[in-house]
């Protein structure tokens, strides 16, 4: 079988595929890539299952060797990655010999970048996934990001193959978004019309403390009429809840599966991938867009997603 | 006369894939019971496009494929659901026993729970461990129970500075809820002691200890006893 071997694994660097659906009731919430469309994307590169294990760097990637060879894409943000010193194109299928170096280095762009492998990465799935859980300490490679010295399994080729890109189209339409979009959250009228067009009107800045579990904003605080005392309710990912504080939090695909503080919106699906592109420091907006128009985009994304134009030779 | 689930039910759209029931306004027995009801009817009989559930106390996150589903036709679907909850049959709940050692570095608040009741140590570990509690839903995190139960005279808001590691097995208060840290994770609740069992078991078939609906007691063990439980 084929390996790969971590020589640095970067700052945070997990094995991640597009999660486990359905354990909600044991508060197993379904984590996966931070920016699953990267992940697609490159698997698809690869000619693998697009739900097919690979690694999600975060801000500094790592550095890896490859005994038996292997084909890769890397796709998401550009962290300048070079294979034996000489720069690389990302969001291209290339080929690596036993023996080569794989070095990614730091962002340029957004905050994650990924790297699939013809085969996927075999780790032993958790509840259906391979995806790792990193607050739980569950799933992926023994539950935690990876260290130097790690080895990995690459697993059998299933698909034909043909070396292809995406195209400019596509590439434009799947770009990470500062301005997220959302749709009213279930509690938005429990703050006032003010409250709600500070809100909109505002600019919120990713702080360091936000994860995978969440991001936290700063930004202007709003404050939900009655307080925001509610019965703890299940939450969904993208919500963005409004803190003792005032200030948002937007829960993630770690995320925590119930809470107690008032959503005042949530993003939207189609933006979700966006979410795993900000970088703490980065300044977002918020747009509020109705029940059909958030349907329409994602089925747009998706259509665009499985369609002839999405990668050319 | 009572009312009927359906005249109680509330929809609400929680984002563009999920959608919320909320029974009643209020964490009662009988919103808990048609919690478990749909959530069992649900698991009975899927309902194509609906990936997740996030039970809690009084209402259910259903979470679905917008490409299959719109919130209206679901909504329907789960009228009809819960139409028929009256007669779903939940299965008798369990008793479990939690072995709970109480105060120095287990439970860190357990003077201070004390001292905001007027209480000593050893009254507030008769209490807690008095109650039986219930799971009213897994939420949070994986495994963790809310528990409903809490004596009156326990009832004990959070720490103002949620602490930024709770450490995994921590038995705690916040407000009339009690419940168990299965992971380490940042967390608010006044910590009164720890056990040493494993909360949630990602190597066993039944995944949480814990499940919906178990009536559980905690029963104090010494920091001796802790540590033999600890190894086995």
């Amino acid at each position: 079988m084929s390996e790969i071997q971590v020589q640095s694994p970067g700052l945070l660097t997990t094995v991640q595929d597009l999660g486990r659906e359905g354990f909600g009731p044991l508060g197993v919430s379904p984590s996966g890539a931070a920016d699953p469309i990267s992940l697609r994307l490159g698997n698809r590169l690869v000619g693998n299952p697009q739900g097919s294990a690979a690694l999600e760097m975060t801000l500094l990637g790592g550095t890896f060797s490859f005994p038996q060879g292997a084909i890769l894409a890397l796709t998401g943000s550009d962290f300048g990655p070079t294979l034996d010193g000489a720069p690389l194109d990302q969001f291209t299928a290339v080929e690596v010999t036993p023996g080569q170096t794989l070095r990614v280095g730091s962002t340029r762009s957004g905050a994650r970048c990924y790297l699939c492998v013809r085969g996927g990465i075999i780790v032993k799935p958790f509840l259906g996934s391979a995806s790792t859980h990193l607050l739980s300490g569950l799933g992926g490679y023994h539950g935690r990001a990876l260290r130097k010295g790690d080895t990995l399994q690459i697993g059998p080729a299933v698909n034909s193959f043909q070396k292809k890109t995406i195209t400019a189209r596509a590439s434009e339409q799947l770009t990470p978004r500062k301005v997220l979009r959302v749709t009213p959250g279930p509690q938005s009228d429990w703050f006032s019309k003010s409250s709600l067009q500070a809100f909109y009107a505002g600019t919120y800045r990713v702080t360091e403390e936000s994860n995978r579990m969440g991001l936290r904003l700063e930004g202007k605080p709003v404050v939900p009429e009655s307080g925001g005392e509610m019965i703890t309710e299940g939450v969904s990912i993208g919500a963005v809840q409004i803190t003792a504080g005032g200030l948002p939090i937007i829960l993630f695909v770690e995320q925590q599966t119930t809470g107690g503080y008032a959503k005042i919106a949530n993003v939207i699906s189609a933006d979700l991938h966006s979410l795993g592109q900000l970088r703490p420091r980065d300044e977002i907006r918020f747009e509020q867009v109705d029940w059909e128009t958030a349907r329409a985009l994602f089925r747009e994304q998706e259509k665009l997603l499985a369609s002839e134009d999405l990668l050319s030779e | 006369m009572l009312k009927s689930a359906a005249d109680t039910t509330r929809f609400q759209r929680a984002s563009d894939q999920s959608l919320l029931i909320y029974f009643g306004q209020q964490i009662t027995l009988d919103a808990h019971d048609r919690v478990r009801k749909l959530l069992r009817l649900l698991e009975m009989e899927p309902i194509a496009g609906v990936r997740n559930l996030h039970p809690a106390y009084h209402s259910v996150l259903v979470k679905f494929d917008p490409l299959q589903r719109h919130h209206d036709e679901l909504e329907d679907i789960l009228r009809r659901y819960i139409g028929r909850i009256e007669n779903v049959s939940l299965p008798e709940p369990r008793d479990v026993e939690v072995p709970v050692c109480y105060g120095g570095e287990y439970g860190p608040d357990l003077n201070d729970v004390g001292a905001i009741h007027g209480m000593s140590p050893e009254q507030v570990i008769a209490l807690h461990s008095s109650s039986i509690y219930l799971v009213y839903f897994l939420g949070f995190v994986p495994g963790f129970a809310y528990l409903g139960g809490l004596p009156e005279a326990l009832v004990t808001p959070r720490l103002a500075t949620p602490r930024r590691r709770v450490p995994a097995g921590s038995v705690g208060i916040a407000g009339n809820q009690s419940g168990v840290y299965p992971v380490a994770t940042p967390g608010g609740w006044r910590l009164l002691g720890r056990t040493p069992i494993a909360i949630f078991r990602p190597d066993r078939d039944e995944l949480s200890l814990l499940s919906i609906g178990d009536r559980v007691r905690f029963t104090p063990i010494s920091p001796a006893q802790f540590a033999s439980l600890e190894r086995a």
